[in-house]
């Protein structure tokens, strides 16, 4: 007796796509991209499994083992405390992701919010808001960090303040752009017509049509509050010590022990570099798959 | 390993060629004439009135613009007690009318960098200006003269302080490098605040220039009334702030000293470097960093949480690493250690802290947390924006506290801010903080300690420190003022711990061995009127060419 393969492949002719094919895919399309994403899921990795995967405490003094070069006992070597560089890497992921997920998350929903009611009500609400965006879009990312530092004060919290209010306005500016062409469509009048409230259109009909632009924002805004993270705490402007950061592992070591014991510095700034390139790819890739004219090439 | 015992082992050749051949050498050599001193700052000038400020940011490139009435001996600056005159002439004066009355004798031949003879009207004009300020006009080193009655002027060139009662602290408080005298005229026709931007003083240089955020610069004053003196033609001060950027400029030749001091690496990687090329002169310092709880918050308000915070410190496995990589170094009590006054070693182990058995001060510590109800306290250690030594020892402070079951985070805020919140927003739970003076003058010193000194920020009151202090103030025979010492150290750091000590400073200073007669002093305030260095100009030649 036969029996018969009653699978819809198998009758279509079509085998369901699985996530590895989505990936490979991914791969072949945008290997860069996917090189960006393996970064982030290392990253990811670290930050939630610190714990396991980093050998010491991070925050530990052991000065026996101070400015130690790397070894099998300690594989990135120690610093000027003692502290195992390994370790502190590890632990710094969390920082930094934290940090940046913070920022970007926060700074392009707010850029969402205050773009799409920018768009969406225009008039003078638009007017005031566009001149205000202006404003804050007249200073460079770092200066307007430094500057709300400068006011808050220092620790993780206060940067995540200081890197997103910047973030906002930059979102809300490129999220305008799109909503305006979604206000113009029909299926808006129609929605009007057919007695559909503000809240209403803005939910149902223009924020899913500006996701686009508005997820590009969000994965370049990782990137970016990652470095900005490192360059206020470099500056000894961000998080403090013993919290394990790259930026201040970088403003600790870089200075005094660049030339005696090289890999104090070189290693948290390896760090960065990496993870400010794989959001960026990432980011890229994101932008690349989401926008209709790259995508059909 | 190797470049650590090579670089290690040429540092302790430098520092004991520098020390063995240094002072005979710079007798042996004759002071050459010319040339340009150039002075790296690590910090700004808040203002130019020394009468208001404390910070070498200031003194380093003011203080060769004026003349003191005494000063510590240039040549013997490590002594706490052998001062020189300056303006006034001989040999400091000793007290008279049972030693309440100081005369001093005015030279006759000082002037004014404008041309303004130097009288004793000056120098009463000067002091009235510091020790009785008027209202409204700040003074910052009021409670250091609290024994002067008056000031007079018998004639032109003679000025007499008369003291309320005899004191051991009057002379070293009038030898502080900060009491720059000004002219009576300029005081009376600008007022009381023209010095904070203006300069006109009677020192061995006159001000040329002043770019802010870059560089002080002054020339040789012809008429200095030390005669053949000052060697050099001029100095440029360049405001550096960080200190890579110090530390490169005198590897570089940009540069050829800093006057506050560099930590060990710095020192190991100039000498490292530049081998011969570069001299270091070593010291303690009479600055100290300290805890500060804030008596006002909880659970600060609790002696036993104080105390155990003190306990938890190592202070002897600190100095032994912390030396290493910052410029602290020497384990002691509230008194500059070496001092008389301050505690012996014996002395300094029955103190809460100070025990050599680390494991069972720490035992203590968690002992006292539980009686007090905060086995998991979490404290924010307020601290100031200031790498050396201020952010590493408060980096290695949380690490210790942790060894106790004390959860602690960092609050970092630049200079400004850090004092706002020490002296007026009082919103802080546990602060560094420190204490570094000028002259060794340790009951002048210990008043930071004082509960209601003005300098305290624990903010407490207790009656017995001030009872003690007063006593002491009045005390002449050094003996019981010793016995006393004993009591309110003990008060301080142990039955209170209204405050504790970390560790005591360690001065560094690795110059370019060009640089000629200058001796480090236990304070980066001292001996920094420039007016006996010179430069080697053919050393210099060869180690920079040109």
């Amino acid at each position: 007796m036969t029996t018969m393969d009653v699978s819809p492949e198998t009758n279509t002719g079509f085998r369901r796509k699985t996530v590895w094919d989505h990936l490979s895919r991914l791969v072949r399309r945008q290997p860069l991209g996917a090189g960006g994403a393996v970064v982030i899921i290392v990253m990811l990795m670290m930050a939630l499994f610190a714990e396991f995967i980093a050998p010491y405490d991070p925050e530990a003094n052991s000065f026996e083992y101070m400015l130690v070069p790397p070894s099998l006992d300690f594989l990135l070597g120690t610093d000027q405390f003692g502290r195992d560089l390994f370790s502190r890497i590890v632990y710094g992921a969390r920082t930094a992701l934290f940090v940046g997920f913070a920022c970007a998350i926060i700074g392009a929903f707010g850029g969402l919010v205050l773009g799409v009611a920018s768009a969406y009500f225009g008039g003078w609400l638009d007017l005031v808001m566009q001149r205000i965006i202006d404003v804050f879009m007249a200073f460079p990312l770092i200066i307007m960090a430094l500057a709300i530092v400068s006011i808050f004060g220092t620790g993780t919290d206060k940067v995540i303040i200081a890197i997103t209010i910047p973030f906002i306005p930059r979102c809300a500016r490129v999220v305008r752009s799109s909503a305006l062409a979604v206000r113009e469509m029909p299926y808006i009048d129609a929605a009007r017509s057919i007695g559909y409230g503000h809240f209403r259109i803005i939910m149902k009909h223009i924020a899913p049509n500006v996701v686009a632009p508005f997820l590009i924002m969000l994965t370049a805004f990782l990137g970016e509050a990652i470095l900005l993270e490192a360059s206020l705490s470099y500056l000894g402007l961000g998080v403090q010590e013993p919290t394990p950061a790259w930026g201040l592992m970088l403003q600790g070591g870089a200075e005094e022990y660049a030339e005696s014991a090289p890999w104090v510095p070189v290693w948290p700034g390896l760090a960065i570099t990496i993870a400010v390139f794989g959001f960026n790819l990432f980011g890229d890739a994101v932008r690349d798959m989401l926008d209709p004219k790259l995508r059909t090439r | 390993m190797k470049k650590l015992w090579r670089s290690t082992a040429t540092t302790a050749l430098a520092i004991g060629v520098a020390a063995l051949f240094g002072p005979a050498a710079a007798k042996a050599e004759t002071p050459q004439y010319g040339d340009e001193l150039r002075m790296v700052v690590g910090s700004n000038i808040p203002s130019f009135d020394a009468h208001i400020e404390s910070t070498f940011g200031m003194i380093h490139p003011i203080r060769p613009f004026y003349s003191v009435l005494i000063r510590v001996n240039p040549d013997n600056p490590s002594s706490p007690t052998d001062f020189v005159c300056d303006v006034c002439e001989g040999a400091v004066p000793k007290p008279t009318e049972g030693g309440t009355k100081y005369t001093f004798k005015i030279r006759n031949d000082i002037k004014f960098h404008d041309g303004t003879p130097l009288t004793a009207h000056d120098v009463k004009a000067t002091f009235d200006k510091i020790v009785f300020p008027p209202e409204g006009i700040a003074s910052n080193r009021v409670a250091y003269f609290r024994m002067v009655e008056s000031i007079t002027t018998p004639d032109d060139y003679t000025v007499e302080f008369k003291l309320k009662n005899p004191s051991g602290t009057f002379l070293p408080s009038v030898a502080m490098p900060f009491n720059f005298i000004y002219a009576k005229k300029d005081l009376d026709t600008h007022g009381y605040t023209w010095h904070q931007k203006n300069v006109n003083g009677s020192g061995a240089f006159k001000f040329a220039e002043y770019v802010p955020g870059s560089h002080v610069k002054g020339v040789k004053y012809e008429g200095y009334h030390h005669k053949g003196q000052p060697y050099l033609d001029g100095f440029t001060a360049i405001a550096a702030p960080k200190m890579s950027v110090r530390l490169q400029a005198i590897r570089g030749g940009q540069a050829d000293i800093e006057f506050r001091g560099f930590p060990p690496k710095a020192r190991d990687d100039l000498v490292a470097a530049l081998g011969d090329q570069i001299t270091v002169q070593e010291s303690d310092w009479n600055c100290v960093l300290i805890v500060t709880p804030n008596h006002e918050v909880k659970p600060m308000d609790d002696a036993r949480v104080r105390r155990a915070l003190s306990l938890a410190i190592d202070r002897k496995g600190g100095s032994q690493y912390l030396s290493k990589i910052a410029i602290v170094k020497t384990v002691g009590g509230i008194v500059f250690p070496g001092h008389p006054l301050a505690a012996t070693e014996e002395e300094l182990s029955q103190l809460a802290g100070y025990g050599n058995d680390i494991e069972a001060n720490r035992a203590e510590a968690k002992r006292l947390l539980k009686e007090a109800g905060h086995e998991n306290l979490k404290i924010t250690l307020h601290n100031r924006g200031v790498d050396q030594p201020y952010k590493v020892v408060g980096t290695w402070l949380i690490d210790q506290w942790k060894k106790i079951g004390v959860e602690a985070d960092q609050w970092v805020q630049p200079s400004t801010p850090f004092y706002a919140t020490l002296r007026s927003k009082k919103d802080f739970t546990i602060s560094l903080d420190f204490n570094c003076q000028s002259i060794i003058n340790p009951i002048a010193d210990i008043s930071k300690f004082l509960p209601g000194s003005g300098a305290n920020y624990a903010y407490f009151q207790d009656e017995q420190l001030v009872k003690w202090y007063d006593e002491m103030l009045a005390e002449g025979d050094e003996a019981k003022q010793r016995e006393l010492m004993r009591k309110y150290e003990k008060r301080v750091l142990d039955d209170l711990a209204s405050q504790f000590i970390t560790l005591w400073w360690y001065k560094i200073n690795p110059h370019r061995s060009y640089v000629k007669g200058w001796k480090i002093a236990p304070s980066h305030y001292l001996n920094q009127a420039l007016d006996n260095i010179w430069i080697d100009q053919a050393e210099k030649k060869r180690q920079l060419g040109g």
